[in-house]
């Protein structure tokens, strides 16, 4: 009973954050109410019995992604100017298309929902199982995955690294 | 323990460390003193120790403002968030056996999660003055405690393969045979290292370099609220230290005294470690800071998880192989 009270609490605060965080013309306000939506999807995975990935939801979305959203938002700095473009941005006639669309996959959903049985939760998954399905079953996706990454990382190495030669030699211009 | 057991204990943890984290300022002051050949905060009371009374005086009857192009509702939450997630860190460090307030079997990982959450208190209070200083020590503390934020997690890494558990209970008590500040030296350094870096001390305390940025992050703050930042930090302090005895020097573990005896002495002088290293180094460039942290800290760190990973597998296996 109490974990109801709780999961649906917490649903209720997602929800909300999450339209508050579309909804805001502040892009900072925007943020803070999206982070609040991520760490209520953590209470909500702990809850339904997977603390591991609560935990990852907090550390890595809540506490690196988001930062690094933020990082971006400070470096633009774009004050009023930026409040006043968005506000353009959220007039009503813009939103008809989307939401209309919206409606019509959320009619989908609830449909696909009834007609299967609700999932069932399994009990606890620890955090041993799930190092063990990524690294047994899932051992592909988790290299794939890692490629891809990889050449994220020579990519923006890449692109960093002419910045820092045309910053030499600017500099050593500068020094003669 | 009981669920009233419970609900006081969290409050004596509570109470606790808010009254640690304002004696350590008094600590504080006094030891840097001694160290730097004068005394320090010495006038109030024996050793000066009221002077912590004071200062609580002062910053509780000073002018609670907010300035007027500040963002205020962020401008306000900001201070509060350091110290919620810092509280809630405590929450699963064991103080003895059986003194913990949740026993979780994901302990190590939500003491991380805790941490990198207060980084938002740095930069939301940046943000949110709405000046350039703060602004720029806003930007410092993201970038520094992203990338120290890293190694961080993996440093702690070689720690939870040793004892196979997330559990900060179960990782106490896999050191009965040996603490891991010997097996887990590599991963001592960089933790305690990233440690002062994440709770943005000196020598790491470029978010708020007074010679260059003023008071960075919380040049627009003052009395309560500046206070909240400063609790928030000292309680960052006791946590990082706490989580150091917990993880690399046995805990509670120890001979003769009772447990809880033991954990508060062990972190006592890792935390006087801490105000020494402040007395000692000077501050960084913050190029320097970012390369330490990428081209040392991290291959470090790697190194220390692959031979952790590799002495692991061989033990075990040899230990299977006889068995």
């Amino acid at each position: 009973m109490l974990e109801l009270v709780l999961f649906y609490t917490a649903s209720t605060i997602a929800l909300v954050a999450t339209i508050l965080a579309l909804t805001r013309a502040n892009a900072t306000h925007a943020l803070i109410y999206l982070i609040l939506s991520l760490l209520a999807v953590a209470v909500i995975f702990y809850i339904i019995g997977a603390p591991f990935a609560a935990a990852l939801e907090v550390v890595i979305y809540a506490g690196a992604i988001m930062v690094l959203f933020i990082f971006v938002i400070m470096m633009l700095n774009l004050g009023d100017k930026g409040d006043r473009r968005e506000k353009q941005l959220l007039k009503p006639q813009i939103w008809i298309t989307p939401v209309i669309f919206t409606l019509v996959l959320l009619v989908e959903l609830v449909l696909v929902l009834s007609q299967s049985a609700p999932a069932e939760i399994q009990g606890l998954v620890t955090p041993k199982q799930v190092g063990l399905t990524l690294f047994g079953p899932y051992v592909l996706a988790v290299e794939i995955a890692s490629m891809l990454l990889l050449a994220g990382l020579v990519g923006s190495y890449h692109l960093g690294r002419r910045y820092l030669e045309e910053g030499r030699e600017n500099s050593s211009r500068g020094r003669s | 323990m009981s669920d009233g057991m419970i609900i006081l204990f969290s409050l004596t943890v509570l109470l606790g460390g808010v009254g640690g984290a304002a004696v350590m300022t008094w600590w504080e002051r006094r030891l840097l003193g001694i160290w730097q050949d004068r005394y320090g905060p010495n006038r109030l009371g024996p050793f000066g120790i009221m002077q912590v009374a004071a200062d609580m005086l002062k910053l509780l009857t000073k002018d609670d403002w907010v300035p007027p192009f500040a963002d205020k509702v962020v401008f306000i939450f900001a201070p509060t968030a350091i110290v919620m997630a810092m509280m809630l860190g405590f929450a699963v460090v064991p103080f003895g056996p059986g003194l913990q307030i949740i026993d979780m079997n994901i302990g190590l990982l939500f003491f991380l999660g805790m941490t990198s959450l207060a980084v938002y208190s740095v930069l939301l209070g940046g943000l949110a003055s709405n000046n350039k200083y703060a602004l720029l020590g806003g930007l410092r503390s993201a970038a520094q405690m992203v990338s120290y934020e890293v190694f961080m997690g993996l440093s702690l890494m070689g720690v939870v393969m040793l004892s196979g558990s997330f559990n900060l209970r179960v990782i106490v008590e896999s050191q009965a045979d040996g603490w891991y500040c010997i097996s887990q030296f590599l991963g001592l350094f960089v933790f305690t290292v990233s440690g002062i870096a994440e709770s943005h001390r000196l020598p790491f305390d470029l978010p708020e370099a007074e010679h260059e940025l003023t008071a960075g992050f919380h040049t627009e703050y003052g009395g309560m609220k500046f206070a909240m930042f400063m609790l928030g930090e000292y309680l960052g302090l006791i946590l990082i230290s706490s989580m150091i005895v917990t993880l690399f020097f046995g805990g509670w573990l120890g001979p003769w005294l009772p447990p809880v005896v033991w954990f508060g002495i062990k972190t006592f002088i890792v935390i006087c470690f801490f105000i020494l290293l402040r007395a000692a180094i000077p501050r960084p460039r913050y190029d320097q800071l970012m390369s330490l942290g990428w081209k040392i800290m991290l291959p470090l760190t790697l190194v220390n998880l692959v031979v952790t990973g590799a002495v692991a597998l061989w033990l075990s296996g040899a230990s299977g192989g006889a068995a």
